[in-house]
């Protein structure tokens, strides 16, 4: 029965969501089959380092102990390239529709262990099952289908000209999606006829290692992938060695400039893929809910661990209160805790050391004055967990607003004039990505264009697939990864000259 | 409100409400689809879902005896006693007084369809009349059809008269404003749509998806698009409308994805069947299935259902 209108004490209505209904547990069950110990990858098989060394992998979700990871040193790098090299010229004399057998091979046995693998990189990452599950492993499968098509078809990738692979690659890939960057970067290396010395993150070593026995099951000839593992040192050895024709780095500004310094003055071709401080721009005719879905993925997705996370919001003046109070209201119902239930849609934190550097860089927003929102949630006691945040009130100065905070973390800015907001978005070291909200198609082309950004999402966010190139403007890299464009880095051109 | 013109009518109520993008609004509601519910928290659904239902019979050939069998089956849904009644029987205006012999005083409440259900194409005096006549008959609640040819040439007044002239007819029966989301096709319309009929309507009314008698009837999409209009109306206005989703929910997981939109989307207070209800009939018996399920740790056959229409 109707109530009678009447006018109700309460000043202004409000939502409410409690703890009505509350969700059990669903925690994800599979195995994820893991070792106690995990050695280097080289030569096709598993080896000891000749450091002796290993370090721990720990679940940052809990702070145990997952599993020991061998410690490469520079006899180690040393012989992963060797292996890399004598594997070189019988792999790049295959035929390509050959080499596209084992990346379709790689494919679908990853696809077969989809869960097992899921499971394996939300223990050892941090980020939830329902993304590792639905985006991680689909997608690391999604790019090795993609390049095994290109395998045999390099006779097409530049018309009118042939191509050649350029040899031993070194890659080093960051911890926010291990064996999606692998994905990224060994495919096009290996459908192009390269050999490949892979560094995964320190923290994230493992789903590379489980990949290992994926290319042992698949057959792949010894030496044509091989894997190091360890920390910033490994790292610089494997960009560093003379070995290589091509380095491809995945990873922060900062340590991107290091290996550009490091190997100035030499022939090595470069790939780099680095930090971003991305805009996500809303106009007043976008569709708010969809928008405020859009910045939610845009910066909550994996916690806020990407480099082209929307962490940037720029919010047209007029409907700045209807956005902020629609997505203060959104991430009220975000579930934060245990990666490997269901229902999580914020995990742990990748480190220790990156949740420190998160709450620095909180602190120094209230302390520069922008204002703070954190849902009230409960937090697991032990593991690496930070609240979704947002941050009104930011302006292009502080300092929330230009350093990358790689977390949940949003900054908020306002904007009056398309001008503005292009200037505004622009008004970074970084050029990763960006995205825009209107109902306006001529906006969508114009900002596109004026946007100094490798991907411009147009009314969606954090949208990814094989054949669309991914990279960066400015000192956020160069080089592309992903569709025709990312072949290109991982071969020459036949005949001299440069793609 | 009379228009320049149809589109210029549009135009504005579209202005005034924002848009809505097909794209993004699937992307939310596969969220929904991918939560995991389980034990505890599933049985609480489950048993929130019956006490949601309208349990539904709206055929030419329904006859006194068949609403009986409907009405003894929505006050004992199960011969487990601790199962709860449902919300509500629907049925068309002229079985309302059989309705009402079986469940007054219950607290199953009678709801019954009017306003020519479910094409409304008769003339609004007649369509009046039917509603006054249902609720005459001791109807609760009144489930109309809005008129859809109106809104489609761009005459949104026509739309809100008519549904203001039934929530006088109603009296104090409440009012569930039919959109048939399958004939105004896109998001946007169901969202104006929406707002046209809040705008006119009492707390405890309700907006409501189809009629269950077009090809497509309530998805979780036009569901959303209607809830999230309930959100916003209630924010800016502070008056609370219930939805209710009708046709083609017919298992217990599509069940708990709709609630599950529910609480994220409107919160607890709309966890209740005076603000959210199912229209379905073949729903309740797989609750009950999955009720069973969790009680015993084994699916049972239909036949230990009554009213189960499977065979087996």
């Amino acid at each position: 029965m109707p109530a009678r209108r009447r006018a109700t004490a309460r000043p202004r209505a409000a939502l409410i969501f409690g703890d009505l209904w509350e969700f059990d547990p669903a925690p994800e069950t599979a195995d994820p089959r893991l070792k106690p110990r995990y050695e280097l990858f080289i030569g096709g098989s598993f080896v000891r380092p000749r450091s002796g060394r290993y370090f721990d992998s720990i679940n940052p979700a809990n702070e145990r102990r997952l599993a020991e990871i061998a410690l490469a040193g520079p006899a180690d790098v040393d012989a992963a390239y060797q292996a890399a090299a004598r594997a070189f010229r019988p792999w790049a004399a295959t035929p390509g529709r050959e080499r596209g057998k084992y990346l379709f091979r790689i494919a679908r046995l990853l696809q077969d262990r989809a869960r097992e693998f899921a499971v394996a990189e939300t223990m050892d990452g941090g980020k939830p099952i329902r993304e590792s599950r639905d985006f991680d492993v689909p997608m690391a499968a999604a790019h090795f289908f993609y390049h095994a098509g290109w395998a045999d078809k390099l006779d097409y990738v530049v018309p009118g000209r042939s191509v050649a692979p350029l040899g031993v690659v070194g890659q080093v890939i960051p911890w926010n999606f291990p064996l999606l960057m692998l994905a990224w970067k060994i495919a096009p290396a290996l459908a192009m006829g390269n050999c490949v010395v892979l560094k995964p993150a320190e923290t994230t070593s493992i789903t590379a290692l489980k990949l290992a026995e994926i290319l042992q099951d698949a057959g792949l000839p010894p030496g044509v992938v091989n894997f190091v593992t360890g920390a910033g040192e490994t790292g610089a050895l494997v960009m560093g060695h003379p070995a290589a024709s091509k380095v491809a780095f995945t990873g922060s500004t900062e340590v991107g400039k290091a290996i550009m310094r490091q190997l100035a003055g030499t022939d090595r071709k470069m790939t780099m893929e680095l930090g971003g401080k991305a805009a996500n721009i809303v106009f007043d005719d976008a569709p708010i809910d969809q928008a405020v879905e859009g910045i939610v993925n845009g910066i909550f997705f994996n916690q806020g661990h990407v480099c082209c996370a929307g962490s940037r919001l720029l919010v047209h003046e007029p409907v700045a209160d209807r956005v902020i109070s629609r997505l203060r209201n959104r991430i009220r119902v975000l579930r934060v805790g245990d990666p490997l239930d269901k229902n999580t849609d914020l995990g742990a934190i990748n480190s220790g050391a990156q949740l420190a550097k998160i709450r620095r860089l909180v602190a120094s927003g209230v302390r520069e004055g922008a204002s703070l929102f954190q849902p009230p949630c409960r937090l697991p006691a032990r593991g690496f967990y930070y609240p979704p945040t947002l941050f009104t009130g930011v302006t292009q100065s502080h300092r929330i607003a230009r350093e990358e905070i790689f977390g949940p973390v949003l900054s908020i800015l306002t904007f009056r004039t398309v001008d503005e907001a292009i200037e505004k978005a622009n008004n970074t070291p970084y050029g990763l990505s960006a995205g825009v909200w209107t109902d306006k198609g001529s906006r969508i082309l114009r900002m596109s264009t004026e946007l100094k950004a490798g991907v411009v999402w147009a009314n969606t966010f954090n949208r990814f697939d094989p054949s669309s190139p991914f990279g960066g403007y400015k000192e956020s890299g160069f080089g592309r990864e992903g569709g025709r464009q990312g072949l290109l880095d991982y071969v020459r051109l036949a005949g001299g000259g440069e793609p | 409100m009379t228009p320049r013109s149809p589109r210029a009518a549009h135009a504005r109520l579209l202005d005034e409400i924002g848009a809505v993008d097909l794209v993004g609004v699937e992307e939310r509601v596969a969220k929904f689809a991918t939560r995991s519910i389980k034990k505890a928290s599933k049985v609480w659904g489950l048993r929130m879902a019956v006490s949601m239902t309208d349990l539904t019979t709206l055929e030419g050939k329904d006859t006194p005896g068949k609403i009986e069998s409907l009405c003894r089956k929505a006050l004992r849904p199960h011969d487990d006693p601790s199962v709860p009644h449902v919300a509500a029987v629907c049925v068309y205006p002229s079985m309302v007084r059989h309705a009402r012999r079986w469940v007054a005083g219950s607290g199953v409440r009678v709801a019954s369809v009017a306003t020519a259900f479910p094409s409304g194409q008769t003339h609004y005096r007649t369509r009046l009349a039917e509603a006054r006549g249902a609720v005459a008959d001791g109807a609760d609640e009144v489930d109309m059809v809005i008129n859809r040819g109106a809104f489609l040439s761009g005459d949104f007044a026509r739309v809100q008269d008519e549904i203001a002239g039934v929530v006088e007819a109603c009296g104090r029966a409440a009012l569930k404003v039919i959109l048939e989301v399958s004939e105004l096709e896109t998001y946007d319309s169901i969202r104006a749509a929406s707002f046209l009929a809040m705008e006119v309507l009492r707390p405890g009314d309700f907006i409501k998806t189809s009629t269950g008698k077009t090809a497509l009837n309530a998805t979780l999409g036009s569901n959303q698009v209607m809830i999230e209009a309930i959100r916003d109306f209630y924010l800016d206005r502070g008056v609370a409308i219930g939805m209710k989703p009708a046709g083609g929910i017919r298992t217990a997981k599509q069940a708990l994805q709709y609630l599950i939109a529910v609480k994220e989307t409107l919160g607890d207070a709309w966890l209740t069947p005076r603000r959210y209800r199912f229209g379905a009939t073949s729903l309740l018996n797989d609750l009950l299935r999955q009720l069973e399920r969790e009680r015993t740790g084994a699916y049972q056959a239909p036949y230990y259902f009554s009213e189960a229409a499977e065979s087996y």
